[in-house]
């Protein structure tokens, strides 16, 4: 009973707070442009009107897709230690992560593809051969972190660097933080990979047919998202956090640079964001690797 | 013909509770009928800000709240407006923009366009000018989040219920709109 009660309140909390860093997101992209910009909590009152409208079903898979898409990265989203705590006992697998986060965008496609909208068929198509890119720069770090500390659990990377900050994998092996955060980008859809969404190009890709709930859930699928992203960025290479709001704050850290650096750069094709992924960011990865092999007893 | 009062098309309370959220998140559709789409752009950047209201640009008929026609309507996008206004799920608002869906503007006298659009869709509200400048639009988007707010932009209740009244003045004009060195059947 207390399990199902921590895993809701949990996933409460990872929208919540994925939803936040939106708004703050938002609103210092606005400040950027020398805007006034929205009110940190527009994207729950976005999310609250998206369900309060009349929505179109096209067919069962369209509502099944939806579903799929949010749950599979809520279930992602269980496995992050935010501060040691867990809804359920676990070590924090990182395979397991990086085995469900793709059921979510995996679940979108399927409700997209459902609603039978040629430009959100392009649009996922770009989603996934994205996803291609960033996947294969960060399981590099992944196979780094791996091979140099024999250990697959988050909440023994978070252990490794107790005690300052030099001891953070930010400071001990930068050329890896360098690729993580070109792969990040790459996963929250910023700014040069936002090929995907497009909204002047293919009219918002992915998101072309949804419409009232659909939205909503996209919306909250979205959050979900950049919790799990930022929070494995976090927890392997910025020392984890003692409390829930370190955690918060260091992930809304992360968002905010993200969201800055997002406001610098033009969109990238969908190839040549794929290049780019795989040459730049998957060349850092490799000569982290080749480092940490190099160095290890 | 069928009497409805004020009260009984008004949003209810439960409805207005909602309308809170809604007139704070508009998300509109412009339809760059004409030449007014060329103030959207000021009014989106920096110089005047509108998303500080939660309004912004959508892509496509099924995310939007708002659709904004700016400008004349000939008689071939009269289709496609109606076909984009249907496509919106609701609630739904319509804004004229600019004097020509108003009353035909300078273009009162054309062949090729039609006077008054709140014939054919039901406008919520008019932002008269031409152009109206950015301060007219805010102005008139912070008309219809009021309106929103009393619960009394009620347009699209008032398509479903007169929907024969509307589907027969958009007949009379796209029968103008068929090409007349035969075409396609």
């Amino acid at each position: 009973m207390m399990e199902i009660l921590s895993v809701l309140g949990y996933s409460f909390f990872v929208m919540a707070a994925g939803l936040l860093y939106m708004g703050i997101g938002r609103k210092i992209a606005a400040r950027l442009h020398r805007r006034y910009g929205p009110p940190v909590w527009q994207c729950y009152i976005d999310v609250v009107k998206c369900f309060s409208r009349r929505s179109i079903s096209h067919n069962f898979i369209m509502d099944l897709g939806s579903m799929m898409g949010l749950s599979g990265l809520l279930a992602a989203a269980m496995f992050i230690p935010m501060a040691s705590f867990l809804p359920f006992p676990s070590q924090g697998p990182i395979i397991v992560i990086l085995y469900l986060m793709p059921i979510g965008y995996l679940g979108m496609a399927m409700g997209v593809s459902a609603s039978g909208n040629p430009l959100a068929a392009i649009g996922i198509g770009r989603a996934l051969t994205l996803m291609m890119g960033y996947e294969v720069p960060f399981a590099m770090i992944v196979l780094t972190f791996v091979a140099s500390f024999s250990s697959t659990s988050l909440v023994k990377l978070q252990e490794l660097q107790a005690g300052g900050i030099m001891n953070w994998h930010m400071v001990t092996m930068p050329i890896g933080f360098a690729a993580a955060l070109i792969a990040l980008m790459g996963m929250l859809g910023k700014k040069p990979f936002d090929t995907m969404i497009a909204p002047s190009e293919i009219a918002s890709g992915p998101m072309v047919e949804l419409s009232g709930k659909f939205l909503g859930l996209a919306f909250l699928q979205h959050a979900t998202a950049i919790f799990v992203e930022t929070g494995l960025i976090v927890i392997m290479f910025l020392g984890g956090a003692s409390n829930v709001f370190e955690f918060v704050a260091k992930q809304a850290l992360v968002y905010i640079v993200m969201a800055s650096l997002s406001e610098l750069w033009a969109r990238y094709r969908v190839e040549q964001a794929t290049k780019f992924l795989w040459i730049s960011a998957g060349s850092l990865a490799l000569v982290q690797l080749i480092v940490n092999m190099a160095g290890r007893k | 013909m069928l009497k409805i009062t004020r009260e009984e098309i008004i949003d209810g309370k439960f409805e207005r509770v909602l309308n809170f959220f809604r007139s704070r998140s508009m998300w509109m559709l412009y339809y760059c009928t004409g030449c007014g789409a060329v103030e959207l752009p000021p009014t989106m950047t920096s110089r005047y800000d509108m998303e500080r209201f939660g309004i912004g640009p959508m892509a496509t008929p099924r995310q939007a709240d708002i659709l904004l026609v700016t400008g004349y309507v000939s008689v071939k996008t009269l289709k496609r407006i109606v076909y984009s206004y249907e496509q919106m799920p609701e609630p739904k608002w319509v804004v004229g923009f600019g004097s020509c869906p108003v009353n035909g503007g300078i273009y009162w006298n054309s062949y090729a366009t039609i006077n008054h659009l709140d014939k054919y869709i039901p406008v919520d509200i008019s932002i008269p000018g031409c152009m109206p400048r950015p301060q007219a639009v805010i102005d008139g988007l912070i008309g219809l989040m009021d309106m929103i707010g009393r619960g009394e932009a009620v347009g699209y209740k008032k398509y479903q219920l007169n929907n024969e009244w509307y589907k027969k003045n958009q007949r009379e004009i796209l029968e103008r709109a068929k090409p007349v060195l035969g075409g396609t059947k």
